[in-house]
């Protein structure tokens, strides 16, 4: 009896790669033929990116403003003039701040800006103009902004003290021309325009791989054990590990695809920069696919039910990766425990390594760290999985 | 033979419940059918799974080909075939694709594949198929399918895990000869199942319990036990239902069940005819012995049925038989019903009439229609064409009048499972309208009647399966419905709560209750008044089910069952069809 187990031992081993290559060849025709497979890869990232691309805009542009001049002298007229001329500002004047009160605490204004009467009798002192709350120091000017939104109320307060500033200085010039002051000059690289397109295009990427990592992969693994195919597969000669590796290759293929389609579209239709190599394009998306796909993996194992999974996968993958990556919100601005949280989000490592690709270019000692972790991270996750895939059945 | 199963003291507890396995012990040897016999949370299934080594049990002993199924379950699986209860094949890809990826996983060498898939797709009658999804197959053909995905390499062992569910009967005696001839081949077969009738044919069973293994042996060393005591009384005067009611009050009577027009009795251990009381067995009735079935000796085994009285009936107003005028109708009325989906007709002209207190079969394998039959006429579906009418409320236009007169249990567990049983029974009551004291009256006679009192606090959900069943067709009467529609309402239930459910349903149609039942329990049916055959969307035959047996009874069958009786009446109309 034990002689005959050892015989038809060596030949399984042999027949390992076929059953591998039959493996991949049914999840391809499945993929295939289940329209929501090729939904959610293609058709789901199309709609992100447009979303992204043309409806979400994280730029202040335009902003809406009440703009009170306490004062009639033609310091502060000018002042007010440099405001209006402001590309960042949508002026509307007035004498007395009351009047827009209620329009910012109604929203219809982003904030109220001040001139007021001592503005001119301040500038001729010779301090600098400067926009702040109270000050002994110089001419100031008040912004009244509505902190319940403090994205927006930021974006104000800094356009405000920009135009002040630009404002001051070109005065500075045109009166002392002799000497040009020391003046700080801002500059951003990188993305010049500080268009939020050219970050969240690439950030986004990150998010439709972690749809079709973790999402996609946990719905076809758990729709296995729902319709007990996965039950019949383990019963055969295949190994847990041949199973796992034949539900991995077909969805990282998927997810590089879609990847690319995404891409392309964000360089062609977005104008969207690319500085980076593909290369490291495909070395970074590649790493993190790893802990996705680990992911989706372990959580059908885990729940083995489609709508569980697809729950889990959406509040454990999407969300984290849209919330805790430093996609939509600075991780460096979270309170500190968030900010260990999100040590574990693999997005939270691509989403800087894709920006770099797009508007910067290879930085590889920054893309080998981020890679070394992600693949860690998903080394993990298909160690978890591999185990709950063995031992739990029924 | 050889045993290449051996178990003994298997044991398996899943969480703090009771134990899914407990203690069993017993063998499967090559060359038999070994049959898994028991309701459904008997524990087949985990049996199944520990066999094909993907569970590991928690004490005890299993040992598959000699070898210790914890530690070589690798070894193991290199040589069964394993068919899971679910179809465990890929719905997505075709009939020859799903034979392809099996032949891959298990090492088929290519050039043995032509060979093999030609015997295997000629074998399950599939050939015409090979081009077709799995997922647009019927149910016996998926069954097929299973079973030569698991044939694929002979394999030592082969474990089907209740291959005859949602299969029509002819499917059904295709795929048992087809497993006969692999057992003559020497090759192991577990066949694990609920129906008895599959039981009896086994080489060997195991029938289990609740985990427990109850009998083990040849099945008719258990038939054996209760020879000399099955007897069939014919001809008995009057209705026959309140005379099985009276003999199951008897002492001397174990187990009864009307089977068409004549009764079958069961008496106890060391009785005789003798046994059977006077008032069943006076003239113009006879008396005959009865070979014994696997049912009646199982039925035995635990202790014998319950007794024939039913509380639930005795709570119930009697409803007039038929008076003058409308009173007159039928109750239910089927009027060449049909129903399209699309360009496929699930019922085609399906037309019927049911009387007060008869109880009407609707016989089918999965899939012919009955169950869509069954809904357009308790208002759930709205037909094609056609019309249905409860007693005399036509669907259609009063659909709210005819619902409130009628009762209904579903096949599947339909009770709220997250509420407990009390909340369950009030909500029920609500629902049909039950308000103030009626409503307190109602659900305080249906917790005594099926002793519901113990467990009223309890999750639906989490109840034993008997008494869910019990506490479904509680919800089902509380409000005294004229006509009781039932969907599959025993299977998977074990004998004993099968009696006590048709002891409660036979009772109530004494009183005056019209009753349409579904079923795919060839035996079942013999409880009906009348059946109708349904197949493919068709009513292919009607009548007395002692009139179909009659109908197909030839010099080689005298004595037919119900299942040959419908594996003959729709082959004859295939034939017809065809023709």
């Amino acid at each position: 009896m034990s002689a005959q187990g050892a015989g038809s031992r060596a030949p399984r081993r042999a027949r390992g790669p076929r059953r591998f290559a039959a493996l991949v060849r049914k999840e391809v025709r499945q993929i295939l033929r289940d329209p929501s497979s090729l939904l959610i890869a293609f058709a789901l990232p199309l709609v992100l990116l447009f979303l992204f691309g043309y409806g979400v805009s994280l730029d202040a542009t335009r902003n809406r403003v009440g703009l009170v001049v306490e004062s009639s002298t033609p310091v502060a007229q000018d002042l007010a003039a440099a405001f209006r001329a402001s590309r960042y500002f949508e002026v509307m004047s007035g004498r007395d701040r009351r009047a827009f009160e209620e329009d910012l605490v109604r929203g219809r204004i982003r904030g109220i800006l001040v001139i007021p009467a001592d503005f001119a009798a301040d500038m001729a002192s010779g301090a600098a103009a400067s926009v702040q709350g109270p000050s002994a120091r110089g001419p100031s000017m008040q912004v009244i902004v509505d902190g319940s939104d403090p994205n927006t109320a930021g974006f104000v307060q800094n356009y405000a003290r920009g135009v002040v500033e630009t404002w001051a200085r070109q005065r500075a010039a045109e009166a002392a021309p002799r000497a040009p002051a020391i003046t700080v000059e801002r500059r951003f690289w990188f993305n010049p325009e500080l268009a939020s397109r050219n970050f969240l295009v690439p950030g986004s990427i990150a998010i439709v791989m972690t749809l079709v990592g973790t999402l996609l992969t946990s719905l076809v693994v758990a729709r296995e054990w729902e319709r007990g195919t996965m039950e019949a597969m383990m019963a055969t000669p295949v190994s847990a590990a041949e199973l796992l590796a034949g539900k991995i290759l077909p969805y990282f293929v998927l997810g590089l695809a879609s990847m690319t389609l995404c891409v392309l579209l964000a360089v062609l239709v977005f104008d969207v920069p690319f500085r980076g190599s593909a290369a490291a394009l495909y070395a970074v998306s590649a790493s993190f696919l790893m802990p996705a796909l680990g992911q989706g993996l372990l959580i059908s194992a885990a729940t083995k039910n489609q709508f569980l999974a697809s729950q889990l996968a959406l509040l454990s993958g999407f969300l984290p990766a849209f919330l805790l990556s430093g996609f939509l919100f600075e991780i460096d601005s979270m309170p500190r425990p968030i900010q260990w949280i999100t040590a574990i989000v693999p997005a939270r490592y691509l989403i800087p390594c894709l920006q770099t690709v797009f508007l910067a270019g290879d930085v590889w000692p920054m893309f080998l760290r981020a890679m070394a972790t992600m693949l860690l991270i998903g080394a993990v996750l298909f160690l978890l999985a591999a185990r709950s895939t063995r031992k739990r059945i029924g | 033979m050889a045993e290449i199963v051996r178990m003994s003291g298997l044991t398996k507890r899943f969480g703090g419940a009771a134990p899914a396995l407990d203690a069993v012990s017993g063998s499967v040897a090559a060359g038999e059918i070994t049959g898994l016999v028991g309701p459904d949370g008997a524990g087949k299934t985990t049996l199944i799974r520990l066999m094909t080594g993907l569970m590991a049990p928690e004490g005890g002993e299993l040992e598959v080909f000699g070898l210790d199924a914890r530690r070589a379950a690798a070894a193991i699986q290199a040589d069964i075939g394993y068919m899971p209860q679910r179809f465990g094949l890929y719905e997505d890809l075709t009939v020859r694709e799903n034979l392809d990826l099996y032949a891959d996983l298990r090492g088929l060498p290519r050039a043995e594949r032509p060979e093999a898939f030609g015997r295997l797709l000629a074998f399950t009658g599939l050939e015409p198929f090979a081009a077709r999804l799995a997922g647009k197959l019927s149910g016996g053909m998926k069954q097929k399918l299973g079973l030569a995905c698991a044939l694929l390499r002979k394999p030592r062992l082969l474990l089907l895990d209740e291959p005859g569910v949602g299969v029509d009967p002819i499917s059904r005696r295709d795929l048992w000869s087809m497993v006969r001839g692999l057992a003559g081949e020497g090759v192991g077969v577990v066949w694990s199942t609920a129906y008895l009738d599959e039981a009896e044919a086994c080489d060997r069973v195991l029938l289990l319990d609740r985990g427990r293994l109850l009998f083990t042996g040849r099945p008719s060393e258990l038939t054996g036990r209760v020879a000399g005591r099955v007897f069939k009384v014919s001809g008995v005067e009057g209705r026959r239902r309140p005379v099985l009611a009276r003999a199951l009050d008897e002492p001397g009577i174990v187990d009864g069940v009307i089977q068409g027009e004549a009764i079958r009795l069961v008496v106890a251990s060391g009785r005789d005819a003798g046994a059977v009381p006077a008032a069943v067995a006076a003239p113009p009735a006879r008396v005959q012995p009865a070979p014994p079935r696997f049912e009646d000796a199982y039925v035995d085994l635990l202790g014998g049925g319950p007794g024939g009285r039913s509380r639930l009936a005795e709570a119930t107003a009697a409803r007039p038989g038929s008076g003058d005028g409308p009173g007159d109708r039928p109750v239910i009325e089927a009027r060449g019903l049909t129903k399209r989906f699309g360009d496929f007709t699930a019922a085609r002209d399906i037309t019927f009439a049911i009387p007060r207190g008869q109880i009407f079969g609707l016989l089918g394998p999965n899939g012919a229609g009955k169950s869509t039959t069954f809904k357009m006429l308790c208002g759930l579906l709205r037909p094609t064409g056609g019309e249905g009418r409860i007693a005399g409320f036509d669907l259609r236009r009063d659909g709210a009048a005819a619902r409130n007169r009628l009762g209904y249990m579903a096949q599947k567990f339909s009770l709220y499972g997250d509420l407990s049983v009390a909340q369950n029974l009030a909500f029920f009551a609500g629902a049909y309208g039950l308000g103030g004291r009626l409503r307190r009256e109602r659900t305080a006679l249906m917790t005594e009647i099926f002793d519901l009192a113990p467990h009223a606090g309890m999750s639906a959900k989490l109840l034993p399966l008997g008494l869910k069943q019990r506490l479904a067709l509680a919800c089902a009467v509380m409000h005294e419905p004229e006509a009781l529609f039932l969907d599959e309402p025993t299977s998977g239930v074990d004998p004993i709560t099968r009696r006590e459910f048709w002891t409660h349903i036979n009772g109530l149609v004494e009183k005056g209750v019209t009753v349409l039942v579904t079923t795919h329990f060839m035996d079942e049916a013999e409880y009906c008044d009348r059946i109708a055959l349904i197949d493919r969307g068709r009513a292919i035959a009607l009548g007395s089910p002692d009139e179909l047996k009659a109908r197909v009874a030839d010099a080689a069958n005298p004595d037919p069952s119900m299942e040959d009786a419908f594996v003959a009446l729709v082959r004859d109309a295939g034939r017809e069809g065809a023709a």
